[in-house]
């Protein structure tokens, strides 16, 4: 809508005259002060949130700054978490590595088996199956993470021997699945419990997608001669791609800063090592949830340090995922 | 190729409802039958029972026979997705997958039915664009994507993809009536080449496109809202709309209601 057009049988409407202050107040409309008072109130939320952001950030950058001056050790690859020695010698190697780790542990398990519940919610099962599948789905979502964690440290530790034998005999050679006996509180069982934890909420997102694909997408597929599976795969998963990756960013965001599961179930060590299966790592959320109830001061700002570099990780990996999902957005649907 | 449909005594359901009522008509090969009615009539129902596409809706249900030269579609036995392969359809909405290149469009159908080698796949693809009329529009840009066409060229691009698999019928929803009166033109004249290959349904609205593409027509109506459509008559399309021998089709055809 062009405002500044007085007369359109004279004016061009291919060249409008810049408008005028009064002009612009007038295309605001009148301003009554409900108007008024509720756009102030959005505009200073919005502002609000802005500023305790930045404060946040500036806040954290600022201890974080403090913490690595003092660094003895190169906080980027050194190998322990000393704060107390003086000099103090710390680093997030290990944090970094472990965080990762258990992260793709549980994408792998978790995605596959999340896409398949979705696609059976939304194209196999029938509706009186469907319901009260979702609604246990959703219950996985809602139990708290320390009774996640609870479980993990109860139920799943002690009865993942038969399964770790079992990997080590048959896989033990790549290195990755090797195990030396120690109790499974290791890098696989937290990606099997954080696989569970993340479940939920790659299933609903995904679900949601899936239940979008145009129907006759799904019916020009059909009238080609597809089977029910040949429907989902040349209709339903790639309509679906780039929400299943966002799915996925939404549960790795969770895998990355879970924090009571895995110090639960995980028994820590400052060490880098290729084995899945014996125990020892750490991430970033569980050595910060274990080491800041003792940290003093400068201990604590050693702690939020690497949180801020949990914090950066996890903006690399939204990142990357909104860069996949922009690579094949003119074949998305979007535009059909 | 081509196959001669015959049906006899066919009705189709939404669940406990009778869309179409007892239905019998013979579909000759390389010819044009257009299927003209008022809204709700069941011609759009009657033409998804010929490939099978009305049991995909749910509770959509199927009574009576359908002979395709000698093979009941109906039979026991009978695969539904076989059916599909052998008639082809093309819907009211050009609906290209949008996850895929021109040339991926084309070459879907083959991809499904089986493994075919890179430089047979091409020739397929380039002969059924051809076959639609598409192949000069479009051969500069068969690796971009299929929704970035007009939509006439996506509803080509469907016809396309539709004939690449040979099919022995090709059934259209109302092709056209989502396009333009140039790209319904093209359509249509790409209609006058298909049928010297294929047997060819198709569903219109629009009278005028029934009188000028078709070799027959059939007329559906129904009795009231709520009641199943029935077929009244078919005939050659000169006859309908010169001389039809009910009062009800002459009726429609002169715009008397409808």
């Amino acid at each position: 809508m062009d405002i500044t057009t007085k007369n359109p049988d004279t004016t061009p409407p291919a060249a409008p005259e810049p408008p005028t202050a009064e002009q612009k107040r007038a295309a605001r409309g009148a301003t009554r002060p409900g108007d008024r008072i509720f756009l102030g109130l959005s505009r200073g939320s919005g502002i609000l949130l802005l500023a305790v952001m930045a404060a946040i950030a500036i806040f954290l950058t600022y201890r974080a700054v403090l913490a690595i001056s003092e660094d003895e050790g190169n906080f980027l690859t050194t190998f322990e978490w000393n704060t107390n020695l003086n000099p103090p010698s710390f680093g997030i190697a290990v944090l970094a590595f472990g965080t990762i780790v258990s992260s793709i542990v549980a994408m792998v398990i978790a995605v596959p088996v999340a896409v398949a519940i979705a696609l059976f919610l939304t194209h196999y099962a029938p509706r009186r199956l469907s319901g009260p599948i979702s609604y246990v789905i959703d219950l996985l979502a809602a139990v708290p993470s320390i009774v996640y964690g609870l479980w993990g440290a109860l139920i799943l530790v002690p009865n993942m021997n038969g399964l770790f034998g079992w990997l080590n005999d048959y896989l033990g050679w790549t290195g990755i699945f090797s195990w030396e006996e120690g109790a499974p509180r290791s890098m696989l069982t937290v990606g099997i419990l954080l696989a569970i934890m993340i479940l939920p909420v790659i299933t609903n997102v995904s679900r949601e997608v899936f239940r979008q694909t145009p129907r006759m997408n799904e019916e020009a597929a059909l009238a080609l001669g597809a089977t029910r599976w040949e429907v989902v795969r040349i209709a339903v998963l790639p309509f679906g791609r780039s929400g299943v990756i966002s799915a996925s960013m939404l549960g790795l965001g969770r895998a990355l800063g879970e924090t009571m599961a895995v110090a639960t179930v995980l028994s820590p060590s400052f060490l880098i090592q290729a084995s899945l299966l014996d125990p020892g790592g750490g991430t970033f959320a569980q050595n910060i949830a274990a080491k800041f109830g003792e940290a003093n001061e400068f201990g604590r700002d050693a702690l939020i340090a690497s949180g801020l570099v949990l914090f950066v990780i996890t903006l690399l990996v939204n990142g990357a995922a909104r860069a996949i999902i922009a690579r094949r957005a003119e074949y998305s649907g979007a535009n059909a | 190729m081509a196959k001669r449909i015959d049906v006899s005594g066919l009705s189709a359901y939404y669940g406990s409802f009778r869309a179409i009522e007892d239905i019998s008509m013979t579909v000759e090969p390389r010819s044009v039958t257009a299927f003209i009615g008022p809204s709700g009539c069941g011609k759009s129902t009657f033409l998804r029972t010929l490939n099978r596409m009305h049991e995909v809706t749910p509770g959509g249900r199927v009574d009576g026979k359908v002979m395709l030269d000698d093979e009941n579609l109906y039979g026991a036995g009978v695969d539904p997705v076989a059916v599909r392969r052998e008639v082809g359809m093309v819907f009211q909405r050009p609906n290209p997958f949008p996850t895929m290149s021109v040339y991926d469009n084309v070459a879907a159908g083959l991809r499904l039915n089986g493994s075919y080698k890179k430089s047979e796949l091409s020739d397929v693809v380039e002969k059924s664009l051809k076959g639609a009329n598409l192949w000069n529009e479009v051969k500069d840009r068969l690796n971009k994507p299929g929704s970035g066409l007009s939509g006439g060229q996506q509803q080509r691009l469907c016809i396309a993809r539709a004939i690449a698999v040979e099919p022995n019928v090709l059934l259209m929803d109302e092709p056209c009536s989502a396009l333009d009166p140039i790209s319904t033109l093209a359509i249509e004249d790409l209609i006058g080449e298909l049928k010297e290959r294929f047997t060819i349904v198709i569903v219109t609205h629009n009278m005028q496109q029934a009188a000028r593409v078709s070799d027959r027509t059939a007329f559906f109506n129904l009795a009231a809202v709520g009641q199943p459509g029935k077929l009244i008559e078919i005939d050659d399309t000169e006859r309908i709309f010169s001389n039809p021998s009910v009062q009800a089709t002459e009726d429609y055809i002169s715009g008397r209601f409808g």
